[in-house]
C-alpha cells in the first residue's frame, strides 16, 4: 500500500504498523503522527495514510521542516493555505495575534502594515517582547514569525495606511484583515478596500474590550464579503481596557474566518 | 417609500439621501460602514446617494479597540 512519510511517498506492506515503518525509515524518532494525530507503535496503517516521524529536539533541515510543522494539521489544510496571500492592516493586539496564528497555519505570504513602534503598554496583549521595545512593530513581528516558520514570507510595511496607499499595499491580497484600534480607521480601511476590490473578503474586528464573557464574541457576516468578529459593542474606553484574553478570542475568530474562507467554507455561524 | 434597513422594513420620505437617514438616526458616518444594495459605499458618497423604494441598506456600527 502507498503512504507518505514526512511528505515523501512510500510503499508499505499491507497491515504494516507505524512502529515498523519508523524502525525502517527513522528508528530514532520518538513521536509518530498519523493523519494529524499522535499514534503508537502498534497503530496499523492504511492506504493513503500520512505519517510524520519526529525526533524531539532535533532541528530538521529546511525541506523537512514544512511537513513537520504541519504534522498536527487536518490533512489537506497546509496545501490549501501555503499559496495564499493575506493582508493584515494594523499589528497591535488583534493583528499580531492573527499574523502568528496564520503563520503557524502555514499561510504562505503575509502582508503586514502598521506605523507604530513597540511600547511597554502593548505587552499586556500584543505578541511582542521586552527586548523589542522601540522597534517598529512590523519588523519585530516579521522577526518573530521567522523564528516560528521561516517558510512564511512576510512583507512588512512600516507606514500609516490611508485611502491613497491601501490599493498599492494590499492590491495582491486575497483576503484583507482589518485589525486597527480606532473605529474611524476601521471604517476608512473597509470602505476604501471594498470600493476598489468589491469581490474580495474583508475580516474585521469590533467589540473585544474588557473582561465580559468570551462567548459574546462571535463571527458574523454583516455585509456582502464583510465578516465581523467581536461582540459588536464593547468599545475600549476609560474604565474598559483591552486585555489579552478577550482580544485574543476576537483575533482567533478573525484568523479562523480567514482559514475557513481559504478552505471554501462560510466563516459565520452555520444555521 | 419603503426600504429594508438592517433587515427590517422602514418607511422613509421619498428622496431621502443616505446621509439624511444617518443624521435622523444620529449615526456618525465616521464610525459606520454603509452597504447600499449589496455594495459598500464610501462616506464621500453618502450625501449624494438618494434612497429609492425597495432599496436595501445595511449600516454596521464600529467601536474602537484592537
Amino acid at each position: 500500500m502507498q503512504i507518505t512519510v514526512n511528505e515523501e511517498n512510500y510503499t508499505a506492506h499491507a497491515n504494516e504498523t507505524a512502529g515498523s515503518v519508523r524502525d525502517r525509515i527513522k528508528a530514532d524518532a520518538d513521536l509518530i503522527i498519523v493523519n494529524g494525530f499522535p499514534a503508537t507503535s502498534e497503530t496499523v496503517l492504511n492506504n493513503d495514510d500520512q505519517v510524520v516521524l519526529i525526533r524531539r529536539g532535533q532541528i530538521p533541515g529546511a525541506d523537512e521542516l514544512d511537513a513537520l510543522l504541519t504534522a498536527r494539521h487536518t490533512p489537506g489544510v497546509h496545501q490549501a493555505v501555503k499559496g495564499a496571500t493575506i493582508g493584515i492592516a494594523g499589528v497591535g493586539g488583534l493583528g499580531s495575534t492573527i499574523a502568528i496564528a496564520l503563520a503557524r497555519t502555514g499561510v504562505g505570504h503575509l502582508i503586514i502594515a502598521d506605523f507604530d513602534v513597540v511600547e511597554p503598554s502593548n505587552l499586556n496583549r500584543q505578541q511582542y517582547f521586552v527586548d523589542q521595545i522601540g522597534l517598529p512593530k512590523v519588523y519585530a513581528l516579521r522577526d518573530t514569525i521567522a523564528r516560528i516558520n521561516p517558510h512564511v514570507r512576510v512583507t512588512a510595511c512600516h507606514l500609516r495606511l490611508n485611502p491613497a496607499n491601501i490599493e498599492e499595499i494590499f492590491g495582491h491580497t486575497q483576503i484583507l484583515v482589518e485589525a486597527f484600534d480606532m473605529a474611524d480607521q476601521k471604517v476608512m480601511l473597509i470602505e476604501t478596500f471594498a470600493a476598489r476590490f468589491p469581490d474580495r473578503s474583508i475580516v474585521t474586528g469590533s467589540g473585544m474590550a474588557g473582561f465580559g464573557p468570551a462567548n459574546t464574541i462571535r463571527t458574523q457576516k454583516v455585509a456582502n464579503n464583510l465578516y465581523l468578529c467581536g461582540d459588536g459593542s464593547t468599545a475600549a474606553a476609560p474604565g474598559t481596557g483591552l486585555m489579552a484574553p478577550r482580544v485574543g478570542v476576537a483575533a482567533h475568530h478573525q484568523a479562523n474566518a480567514v482559514l475557513r474562507l481559504l478552505l471554501g467554507k462560510a466563516p459565520e455561524d452555520e444555521v | 417609500m419603503e426600504i429594508t434597513f438592517n433587515g427590517k422594513p422602514r418607511e422613509l420620505k421619498t428622496g431621502t439621501s443616505i446621509q439624511e437617514l444617518l443624521d435622523q438616526l444620529s449615526l456618525d458616518c465616521m464610525q459606520v460602514v454603509v452597504e447600499h444594495n449589496r455594495n459598500i459605499i464610501t462616506r464621500q458618497r453618502l450625501a449624494e446617494t438618494p434612497l429609492n423604494d425597495g432599496d436595501t441598506l445595511e449600516v454596521i456600527h464600529f467601536v474602537g479597540g484592537g
